[in-house]
């Protein structure tokens, strides 16, 4: 009979509310609105108090999916960011950089986003870089 | 006063196999399961939580451990509601009851700010009616609706008074219901979305505020409640939270629990 809460910020937007998952011998079983934060003072939106259900739930991707004869099939990291990476070249090489765009996310960090901006403009050198919003 | 219940908690760890209550972390505050052995320092009784909630799902989780609480009056009034609708097991939870202080009783409008388990603390005065109640009632119908109509039109739709309710539990809501709710749109369709809410929570709502304290848009939830209870008091006599013994009329025909006459607003 272990019981936990882990307090975390909101995942989804960039607001940075603040939130309790709760865990029951390991297991997420809620989520409880932070009410000491200064932020979001004990308040949710309708995404952080859902922002667990993603953990558990039986769509989610566990590896990655390469379609293969119209088919997707389950692969590992390598070959997934190999076959990326190789597709990325051949495109920038056929049709120059600008016909390439990233789409970065909200659900990452501000670090990882900085990532992105540079695999865009040094990596891949382009300018085409905006948020996920925009898809 | 913290003091003595963390006292109190550490004599029942000693019978019990949990109590309920609130533990600090290194941020914030959040509910807890302390058990035998825990640090009891860490306890706390502020800011309130529905642990109501958490009894319920620790129960149901582990359907023979008998686990003690340390709560507030409106935490043991939402236990008299959920074991009447077999959430609990009233006969597997002791009340570590204590007084909520003045200013509580004050900001959350309360009419009853201690339990009735009462073990520490000396209970305060009521806290005064909600003036928005006054100002509700003096309107002309068409100005409430008007009234509503604008506080629900700032709704987000985060369900969070829904969630965050001790005595919400249904396992299919009425307010995911696509017959009820028509999905996609904000603020949510006027007023089948939060009369559906209020609705189920005459002869329910202990008034505990948690729903109107979760609420990002600030709607006076409350006050709707209010007077929800107001009605069930005055036409079928019955008090959410107060007495174990009695059964919630909307679950009785007419016949076992009459209205009665002339008492309506």
């Amino acid at each position: 009979m272990e019981y936990k809460n882990t307090l975390t910020t909101c995942i989804y937007c960039g607001c940075g509310c603040s939130m309790f998952v709760e865990t029951m011998d390991g297991h997420i079983t809620g989520v409880w609105p932070a009410k000491t934060n200064q932020i979001s003072g004990g308040k949710l939106c309708i995404k952080g108090w859902n922002v667990t259900s993603f953990v558990d739930h039986p769509d989610r991707l566990k590896t990655p999916l390469i379609r293969k004869d119209g088919k997707l099939v389950e692969a590992t990291w390598d070959e997934a960011l190999t076959l990326v990476a190789e597709k990325l070249n051949t495109v920038k090489k056929e049709s120059g950089p600008d016909s390439i765009a990233l789409l970065s996310s909200a659900k990452c960090t501000n670090e990882e986003n900085y990532l992105m901006n540079k695999l865009a403009r040094a990596v891949v050198g382009t300018n085409n870089i905006d948020h996920c919003a925009r898809l | 006063m913290i003091d003595e219940i963390r006292k109190a908690v550490a004599e029942r760890l000693n019978e019990l196999d949990g109590v309920v209550a609130l533990r600090r972390w290194s941020q914030g505050v959040a509910p807890h399961l302390f058990q035998k052995g825990d640090d009891l320092s860490e306890l706390e009784i502020a800011p309130k939580y529905p642990l109501a909630t958490l009894v319920s799902k620790l129960h149901k989780r582990y359907p023979t451990i008998k686990l003690g609480i340390v709560a507030r009056g409106c935490d043991e009034r939402a236990f008299i509601e959920m074991a009447k609708r077999n959430q609990i097991d009233p006969d597997r939870l002791y009340i570590i009851g204590f007084a909520c202080t003045a200013e509580d009783a004050q900001a959350c409008y309360c009419t009853e700010p201690f339990p009735k388990n009462l073990i520490v603390g000396t209970p305060p005065a009521p806290g005064p009616v909600n003036p928005l109640v006054a100002k509700y009632d003096a309107m002309p119908l068409v100005e409430r609706r008007a009234f509503w109509k604008q506080q629900f039109n700032k709704c987000l739709k985060c369900y969070g008074c829904r969630n965050i309710c001790p005595e919400c539990f249904c396992e299919a809501c009425a307010m995911e219901d696509m017959a009820w709710v028509e999905p996609g749109l904000l603020a949510p369709p006027f007023p089948t979305f939060h009369m559906i809410r209020a609705m189920h929570m005459a002869s329910r709502c202990v008034a505990c505020r948690e729903c109107e304290h979760a609420c990002p848009a600030h709607i006076p939830l409350t006050v709707l409640y209010d007077l929800m209870r107001r009605d069930i008091g005055d036409l079928l006599g019955y008090v959410p939270g107060a007495d174990i013994k009695a059964q919630p009329p909307l679950s009785l025909s007419l016949k076992q629990s009459p209205l009665r006459q002339g008492a309506a607003h």
